[in-house]
């Protein structure tokens, strides 16, 4: 292969692997040692960039994770009196790391759990009274050593092999550490991996296509916990000692730092965070003595005074000032389509002519206002209903019951026979309900490929092992695939590549249709999709709406621009205060007195 | 447990819960109007007890040369957006005001004898050093991203906490202090000796929360921070500058974390870092009030003051493991009271 046909991700994990190799080769004794150190901070950050900077959430507790690890791996490892149920696994550095790893899931899966599911102060302070409390109690716990910890561990064997030499750990540390790159890059770049990243386009979007937001938060946060876990596990063999203070409070903040200051959207700012952040504080340590007179932890003003200015001014932390200068990083880096002749399959599609949507007596009142009054409507397959009616007619109270946002107060809504009432938007989207968003809410810095990959979601079936593994690229190939070919119906085929976020407005909200269509509905939801679209571009959609009504697709959409809804719906459904005034063809509509009335004011 | 036992750990309890629940209000408060999760809160309690400290002994206050700096740095910055929003200067008097004030503040400290002053005066110094420093970290750390992400803000949040951890180090030394009590004496109440300091604590806090009572129900300043509070946005569009919001609240944080800080000393030994553990006491009542109720927050901070004094006495090397891990059964209760997709801003 020559070098032009390598993607630059493997590019990228080959200069590393290779610059990796001849490290101890180059390197006096004293830096592999501080190679290895960085190696396990790298590791531990690579999980905060998962976390931080692709999922969004924000936790300051993963050195309580490395010390609940590191503790187990010393504390088997130095016990020679385990009770009778845990003799098993003394000595072995297997069960130290098996344990060790299911001890710190087992907190991670506690605290994620309970704060998961509230908004995103929660997780942040919940991890920072955890990691104080874990600080405390390695400090407390008898048999752990109180504040002097647990020395003597025994160097480390694998495989009848002891190492104890700098160099041969770091062999062990930096090539764990290049495998928890790799497993994090093939993550990013599966559908599992979208469904994390799509949390930070707004959580009812993610909902909305079908992905268990709650699921794909604790899987970032799990996984960031492994990465830690096993960094406690090469810690301790590494220092060959543990006490408590690397895993206190203040080092999960400088983890954090890490992660800022290497630039936390990219999983290579890892090991460049890493990396500076223990030079920066080598050489400050050295530095600060001389300048103030005196000695003490005065690096710290520095490093928090720098992440305050890097937030204020390069957000996106040295990767992000690098990159610019790698041409079309980010985007060789995206996902391609890899042609396959196997299908996704399609769900059993309604008849034309079937009633889809029912909405029956549906009464919405918030407090003593009452948005919907025993409104009634039905859209059959093959049909477009518009809901029109001016400002505050509580169409979009309707629009969110309808997809499941909101609930009525009384009155029910049967899709496809079934009633949905009540059931959660994730729900109804795997029952064939799709819609967009009367703002538009896409990820601006993800291509229009993998954007409009999100909405296949519940169409793909591996999982996390699967896509950390590699295993899953014949689903990867038929879910991008379908991304592409609705791409392509709606008219964006020649933009696969690019930056959503570069698309004009118009085209987002194209991009949001077939997003909406890869989920394979049998009824669309539109909010207002030709608002902000130019006449040619109008053109195109109801061109688009009508293709699909032809095909059997049943299409409600709630739209002000009279023009573009009276030349294409098949029914108009006229709100006013939260009541039905009209409903009928577009041109009964348009004679309409009530209609008139209500849009131009009433004829004195 | 004898009843005397428990009077006295109850007495603990209510004292250390009091200056809890005012931190939790203080952090509530500019929390629901920043949306910032004020971390450095600690810094204030912290500096305000060393100040009194230092006064007491008689040793020079660096903390002068700390509010120096940022308001120098605070009028460097405002000279700059003025520049290049309106392309020339437009300085009024106002803006040299904190400037003034710190250059006054630091030639008079060196003048004045202040280890021979008395309590309340001192007190009355501290809180003139420590309070606008809580305007000025708003000016100076948070202005510019006040708009931003609330990830972002979580994280200067606790930059600035770092810095200023460092900094205090470097203004107070490593060693701790504890100030003499503002009063000698006890009086009795139902068989049991109540201690002079916690009348002090209890009756401050009392004031405090009365007086911020009527501070957000009657007066425009309060009614313009909790309009801010509901919704930013419109607070702005009715002309109540986000500026003045934050530059309020930072200052009413500091204010609040400087009295805790004066009444905490000399109760306890306060070290140069020993303000975020208390304020993160403050965190976890907010916590139970759900980041958006006063009273439960500050129930809950005194539940958490007796937790940790009845702890002290069956557990005590425990005491703070008991205390954060209080947390677990409440953010159970809120994960289960919370239903559907919440959209984050």
């Amino acid at each position: 292969m020559k070098p032009a046909n390598l993607s630059p991700k493997l590019l990228s994990i080959l200069c590393v692997g290779i610059a990796i190799a001849l490290g101890p080769i180059v390197l006096p004794e004293y830096q592999v040692s501080l190679a290895n150190n960085i190696g396990i901070f790298a590791l531990v950050t690579l999980g905060l960039i998962l976390l931080t900077g692709v999922a969004g959430m924000t936790s300051f507790g993963q050195a309580a994770f490395v010390g609940i690890s590191a503790y187990t791996t010393a504390y088997l490892a130095t016990c020679d009196q385990l009770p009778d149920w845990l003799g098993w696994a003394a000595g072995s550095p297997w069960a130290a790391l098996a344990i060790g790893l299911l001890l710190t899931l087992a907190v991670a899966t506690l605290l994620g759990g309970l704060t998961l599911k509230l908004s995103g102060h929660y997780l942040p302070l919940g991890t920072i009274a955890w990691g104080l409390s874990l600080y405390y109690l390695f400090g407390t716990l008898e048999f752990l050593g109180g504040h002097t910890g647990i020395s003597g561990i025994p160097p480390l064997q694998l495989f009848g092999q002891i190492l104890d030499q700098g160099y041969e750990l770091y062999y062990l540390i930096w090539v764990l550490v290049l495998v928890a790159v790799v497993v994090t890059l093939n993550l990013l770049d599966s559908r599992e991996g979208r469904a994390i990243r799509a949390l930070r386009g707004g959580q009812l979007m993610a909902e909305s296509m079908g992905v268990n937001t709650y699921r794909s938060k604790l899987l970032a946060f799990l996984v960031a916990a492994t990465f830690a876990g096993i960094a406690g596990w090469l810690y301790a063999y590494t220092q060959r000692f543990v006490a408590p203070a690397p895993f206190s409070l203040q080092s999960g903040i400088d983890y954090m730092f890490m992660a800022l200051i290497g630039g936390v959207g990219q999983v290579w700012g890892a090991l460049l965070g890493a990396a500076s952040v223990t030079f920066l504080k080598q050489w400050l340590q050295d530095l600060l003595p001389h300048i103030l007179g005196k000695n003490g932890n005065y690096e710290s003003i520095v490093f928090g005074l720098l992440i305050v200015w890097l937030m204020q001014k390069v957000p996106g932390g040295i990767w992000s000032w690098l990159s610019p200068k790698l041409p079309d990083w980010k985007l060789k880096q995206a996902a391609r389509v890899v042609e396959t002749d196997e299908r996704l399959n399609r769900r059993s599609q309604p008849l034309a002519g079937d009633i889809i949507l029912d909405v029956k007596k549906v009464t919405r009142r918030f407090g003593g206002l009452v948005a919907n009054n025993d409104l009634s409507l039905s859209v059959k397959a093959g049909e477009i209903l518009a809901v029109i009616g001016p400002n505050g007619a509580g169409k979009s109270t309707l629009f969110n019951q309808l997809s499941c946002v909101d609930t009525p107060t009384s009155g029910e809504i049967h899709f496809r026979g079934v009633q949905v009432n009540g059931q959660t938007a994730r729900q109804i989207a795997g029952q064939g309900l799709s819609r967009t968003f009367q703002h538009v809410k896409l990820l601006p810095t993800m291509s229009v490929l993998e954007n409009v990959a999100i909405g296949a979601h519940l169409r793909g079936e591996c999982g996390f092992l699967s896509s950390a593994l590699r295993l899953d690229r014949k689903d990867e190939a038929k879910l991008l695939q379908e991304a592409r070919y609705q791409l392509e119906r709606v008219g964006l085929g020649s933009y696969l590549h690019v930056e959503a976020g570069s698309l004009a407005l118009g085209q987002q909200r194209i991009l949001e249709i077939a997003r909406a269509l890869c989920a394979d509905p049998c009824l669309l939801l539109l909010d207002e999709p030709a608002a902000g679209l130019r006449h040619m571009e109008k053109q195109a959609l109801a061109d688009l709406l009508r293709k699909l009504r032809a095909e059997g697709m049943a299409v409600l959409l709630v739209e002000h621009d009279m023009d573009f809804v009276m030349g294409l719906v098949d029914r108009v459904f006229v709100m006013e205060f939260g009541q039905r005034i009209a409903e009928g063809l577009p041109e009964e509509i348009q004679k309409n007195p009530a209609v008139l009335e209500a849009y131009l004011g009433g004829a004195e | 447990m004898n009843y005397q036992i428990m009077m006295l750990l109850g007495q603990d309890g209510v004292t250390n819960g009091a200056i809890y629940a005012l931190l939790a209000l203080s952090i509530l408060l500019v929390f629901t109007v920043t949306r910032i999760l004020l971390i450095p809160q600690g810094e204030f309690v912290s500096f305000a007890a060393l100040c009194m400290a230092a006064m007491e002994a008689g040793k020079p206050l660096h903390i002068t040369w700390l509010l120096l700096a940022l308001s120098l740095i605070a009028l460097v910055m405002e000279i700059k957006d003025r520049y290049q929003t309106g392309g020339k200067l437009q300085l009024k008097a106002g803006d040299f005001a904190f400037t003034i004030y710190s250059i006054a503040a630091c030639v008079l400290l060196t003048i004045i004898p202040v280890s021979a002053i008395g309590k309340p005066i001192q007190a009355v110094l501290t809180l003139a050093l420590i309070v606008p420093l809580g305007p000025l970290m708003y000016r100076v750390f948070f202005q510019a991203i006040a708009a931003g992400h609330s990830l972002v803000l979580l994280i200067v949040s606790i930059a600035v906490h770092v810095a200023l951890v460092g900094i205090g180090l470097l203004m107070f030394g490593a060693e701790g202090a504890r100030i003499q009590p503002f009063s000698e004496g006890s009086i009795q109440l139902g068989g049991a000796n109540i201690n002079s300091q916690t009348i002090w604590v209890i009756a401050v806090s009392l004031i405090l929360i009365v007086a911020l009572y009527f501070f957000f129900e009657k007066t425009l300043y309060g009614k313009a921070l909790r309009a801010t509070a509901v919704n930013r946005l419109g607070a702005e569009l009715v002309g109540i500058s986000p500026e003045l919001a934050g530059k309020a609240s930072f200052s009413l944080a500091a204010l609040i974390g400087a009295l805790s800080g004066i009444l905490i000393a000399p109760i306890t030994t306060i070290y140069f870092d020993s303000g975020f553990v208390i304020s993160l006491k403050g965190f976890v009542g907010s916590i139970i009030g759900g980041l958006a109720s006063y009273p439960v927050a500050a129930i809950g901070a005194l539940g958490i003051g007796l937790a940790e004094a009845f702890s002290t006495f069956w557990a005590s090397s425990y005491k703070e493991v008991i205390v954060f891990t209080l947390i677990l059964p409440f953010l159970l209760w809120r994960s289960l009271a919370h239903g559907g997709v919440e959209e984050e801003e």
